[in-house]
Order: structure tokens, then C-alpha cells, then sequence
């Protein structure tokens, strides 16, 4: 039996993407220069910008971005459920949903710490951006929630199906929330024809992009394995079991041995 | 499926009328989340008279998750929610009739925290023209999200803890609408207050479309 969910595929994208973590740590600490020195310069010529703090940046920018990509492949994944019962598709959604919970609360945690030197602030209530970001974070918790409740698995996939469904406008609100709303964030900054950043920032924080990026797929694709393995367990569990048990009797017949009863697994507890 | 809304919401509401649990612990229960808050903002008035729209909507806003626990509540005893499966009622149906029979409920409860407010917070309401379809809106969005998740958490209690969770996130649009219709109503801002109202009948308009799509499948009946 196979104890890795490892393939030749993953193998390949896990070292791209630790290639492509080295050289967003070599661009977004050492190559990128620190705001201010080469963006802005004030009339009297005293440096303006953010300094070094803009470094989270490429910390911030792209797990925010990846997170919303991956909630769109949940919101994805639990239509083509909803329409054909896919249990490929409702493991996707859960695995996507996983992932984009966990690079959300680092957008979340990463943001808090470049508001305070930036804004003077950790948390803006008056910021779009943010509160529907905290938002769409405690909805996906409540998702994760549903996928984890001891129901039948077809029935919990259904129910999840519905609410990652729910998942898709927060998010549309969330990312056009600097778009349609006056905030603290800036409005779109490299989406758009005429980046309004600096040449080497812009090229590391695409580095940290498709780095966050291959990261992404790559978690996602070892998160999905373990859970269609867990479903497979799952449907072999009682049989497995039973099975156990019978083999265990047979021994302790065969053996005579009288003792305490073994554990679940066979293993001596 | 209309029908079956109108059967389902006066089965709902006759029961509720019967046992008198909205009289007995819903009121009850909002109305101590009120004077809580008062205690949490040391009885200052001129704060809570400030604060008034947030604290009304807050405290229907919890009540209302005991009145959709207690709405899905009815149907768990003896094995009725399979009953009510079989008893082929459209599920959009049910979904509408258990929204109605909800909304009324909050209704009624929005009315007397308005006076509580009057009375304990000293606030002063104005513009009923605009506090009233408000309050009707605020009503049915509310219950249209609840029941919306109520009918996933419904007779299962393994699953009636994760109900606040997944639903207080989702009616955060609703929260900030509502109250912000209220200030707006209170500092005689009418433009301001129907523009959130307006977004407040998008919203609530868009959870009924969404849960009567969705209820058969959260029946298990997709």
C-alpha cells in the first residue's frame, strides 16, 4: 500500500514551489527596493512611503488573492456537486475551502501588521475591504464547521455544497469592495493596463504570486488525496473492522491466549 | 407552492400561538439583552441614546436565532421531519411558510423593543415612514437567512451549535443596513435611510430567492 499521497506530480510542483519561495525571499527582502527611495520623493526632498514595511506586501497581497481563487474553486466545486453529485467536486471544494481559510487568516494577520506602522492602525472599521474580508473569514470557518458535523457523508456534502455556494457573493463583495466603497485600501494597483507600482516591486510581488500560487495547488492537491483517502476509510470502516475483529477471535482461539481485549487497530494499547 | 407557504406559515404560527413560547421566552429574552446593555454601558443615556439603532438591531438579531432554532425545533420530535418530507409540501413552500411565520414573530418583537428603547434608552423614533418598512424588511431578511441555515441545522443536534456561526456572518449586510437606516431615520437623513433600505430589500429578496431554490436539497430532497 501506498503511505504517501506524494506522486511525481507533486513532487515536481512541491520543488517549484520552494524554488519559488526562495526567490520571493530573495526579491522581496533583498533585490526589491524599500518604498520611498524609489517611488516618491517629497517637494523638500524628504523620503516619503512606507520604507521597509512595504515588504509585507508580498506576504499580504497574494495570500489575499489566492484565498479569493480558492474560494471561487469551492464555490465551483459545490455547484458541479450540487448538479452531479461529484464526490471529485465536493473533495475539491473542501480541500480549496481548507487552504483558503488558512492563506485568508495569514492575509488577515499579515494585514493587521502592516495597518499598524501604515495606517496607525491594526484594525480600520471604517475600511470595506477589511470588515468584509472578516467577514467572509468567519463565514468560511462556519463552512469548515459544516464539512466537519458527524452526518451521513452525502448529506453533509449536500448541506456544505449549500453554503460554500454562499461563499461566492461575499467574495465578489470582498474583492470589489475597494472598487465600489471609499477605504483605507488603495483601488486596483497592478490590475490594471498602467501598474501604478514601481518596475522591481511590481516583478516581485508576481514572483510571490505565482509562488503563493504553486503553493496553493500543490497543499490542494495533497489536502484532496488525504480526503478521498478519509472517504475511502470511511466506507470500508465497519467491514474493515468487522474484519478485524474476526481475525483477532481466530488468533486468541488458535492461541489460546486470555488476556485484555485488544485495541481497535490490533495494536496493544 | 404558494398554498403550501400559507398552510405551513398559519401551522407555525397557530402552534406559537397555542404554547406561547415567543410570548414566554423570545420577548423575555430580548428584552433582558436590552437592559444587559445597559448594564454594560454603566446606564450612561446619552450613549445609549447614541447607540440605540445598533443595540436594537443586535438584540433581534439574537433573539431571532432562538426563534429559527425554535421554528425547526417543531418539527424534531417523533420523526415529523420526515412527515413533513413525505407529506409533499413543495420545499419552497415550506421555506416561505416557515419565513412568514418567523417574520411575524420578529414583527412583533421589533414593535415592543421600540418602545423598550423609547423607555429604557430614552431614544426618540422619528420618520416612521422609514423605520416601519424597515423594520418589515429587516424582519423578513432576517428570517429568510435563518431558516435558510435553520433547515440545514433543523432536527439534527448535532448540528444546532454551528447555527449562530454560519448565520451571524451572513446577516453582518443586514446589521450594518438596518442600523444604518435607523440613524438615518433618527438624524433626519431620509435620502440616506432609503438607499439602505433599498439594499436591505436586495438582500432580504435575495436570501428568500436563494433559500427557496435551495431548501429540497437541505431536506434531502435534491
Amino acid at each position: 500500500m501506498n503511505a504517501t499521497t506524494a506522486s511525481k506530480g507533486t513532487r515536481v510542483l512541491g520543488a517549484v514551489a520552494l524554488v519559488g519561495v526562495a526567490t520571493m525571499l530573495l526579491f522581496g527582502l533583498v533585490i526589491s527596493p524599500p518604498d520611498g527611495v524609489s517611488v516618491a520623493q517629497a517637494e523638500g526632498g524628504q523620503r516619503i512611503g512606507q520604507g521597509e514595511v512595504v515588504r509585507i506586501m508580498y506576504v499580504h497581497v497574494p495570500t489575499a488573492i489566492i484565498a479569493f481563487l480558492a474560494f471561487f474553486v469551492t464555490v465551483a466545486g459545490s455547484i458541479v456537486y450540487l448538479l452531479r453529485r461529484s464526490e471529485w467536486a465536493d473533495v475539491v471544494a473542501h480541500a480549496s475551502g481548507e487552504l483558503g481559510a488558512v492563506l485568508l487568516f495569514a492575509a488577515l494577520v499579515t494585514g493587521a501588521l502592516w495597518g499598524e506602522p501604515v495606517w496607525g492602525t491594526y484594525w480600520e472599521w471604517q475600511d470595506p475591504r477589511l470588515t468584509t474580508t472578516a467577514v467572509l473569514f468567519f463565514l468560511v470557518l462556519g463552512y469548515l464547521a459544516v464539512r466537519r458535523l458527524p452526518l451521513e457523508r452525502g448529506r453533509r456534502s449536500r448541506l456544505s455544497a449549500v453554503v460554500g455556494l454562499l461563499l461566492g457573493p461575499t467574495t465578489v463583495v470582498c474583492h470589489f469592495a475597494t472598487t465600489w466603497w471609499v477605504g483605507l485600501h488603495q483601488g486596483p494597483t497592478i490590475s490594471r493596463l498602467d501598474p501604478q507600482i514601481d518596475g522591481t516591486m511590481l516583478f516581485s510581488l508576481m514572483v510571490a504570486m505565482a509562488t503563493f500560487g504553486v503553493l496553493y495547488a500543490w497543499l490542494v492537491l495533497h489536502r484532496f488525496r488525504v480526503l478521498w483517502l478519509e472517504n475511502r476509510v470511511e466506507d470500508l470502516g465497519l467491514e474493515v473492522a468487522l474484519a478485524e475483529r474476526r481475525a483477532e477471535g481466530r488468533t486468541m482461539a488458535t492461541s489460546g491466549v486470555v488476556g485484555s481485549p485488544p485495541t481497535p487497530s490490533g495494536v496493544p494499547s | 407552492m404558494w398554498r403550501d407557504a400559507a398552510l405551513v406559515a398559519a401551522k407555525d404560527l397557530r402552534i406559537e400561538a397555542r404554547t406561547r413560547v415567543a410570548l414566554n421566552q423570545l420577548a423575555p429574552f430580548a428584552v433582558l439583552v436590552l437592559l444587559l446593555f445597559a448594564f454594560a454601558f454603566d446606564a450612561e443615556r446619552t450613549v445609549l441614546r447614541g447607540a440605540t439603532p445598533g443595540l436594537f438591531w443586535v438584540a433581534i438579531l439574537l433573539a431571532s436565532l432562538l426563534a429559527v432554532q425554535r421554528a425547526f425545533a417543531l418539527e424534531r420530535p417523533d420523526g415529523l421531519r420526515d412527515a413533513v418530507r413525505l407529506s409533499g409540501l413543495h420545499p419552497g413552500g415550506l421555506f416561505l411558510g416557515k419565513v412568514a411565520a418567523v417574520a411575524v414573530q420578529l414583527f412583533a418583537l421589533e414593535a415592543l423593543l421600540a418602545v423598550g428603547v423609547v423607555a429604557l434608552y430614552d431614544a426618540s423614533l422619528s420618520a416612521p415612514l422609514l423605520l416601519v418598512p424597515t423594520c418589515i424588511v429587516g424582519a423578513l431578511g432576517l428570517a429568510a437567512v435563518g431558516c435558510t441555515y435553520g433547515g440545514l441545522t433543523g432536527g439534527q443536534r448535532v448540528a444546532e451549535t454551528i447555527l449562530p456561526l454560519l448565520v451571524l456572518p451572513a446577516l453582518a449586510p443586514l446589521l450594518l443596513a438596518a442600523t444604518q437606516a435607523f440613524e438615518a431615520a433618527a438624524e433626519d437623513r431620509p435620502g440616506e435611510g432609503w438607499r439602505w433600505l433599498a439594499l436591505l430589500v436586495a438582500f432580504a429578496a435575495g436570501y428568500v430567492g436563494l433559500g427557496t431554490a435551495t431548501f429540497g436539497i437541505l431536506l434531502d430532497d435534491g
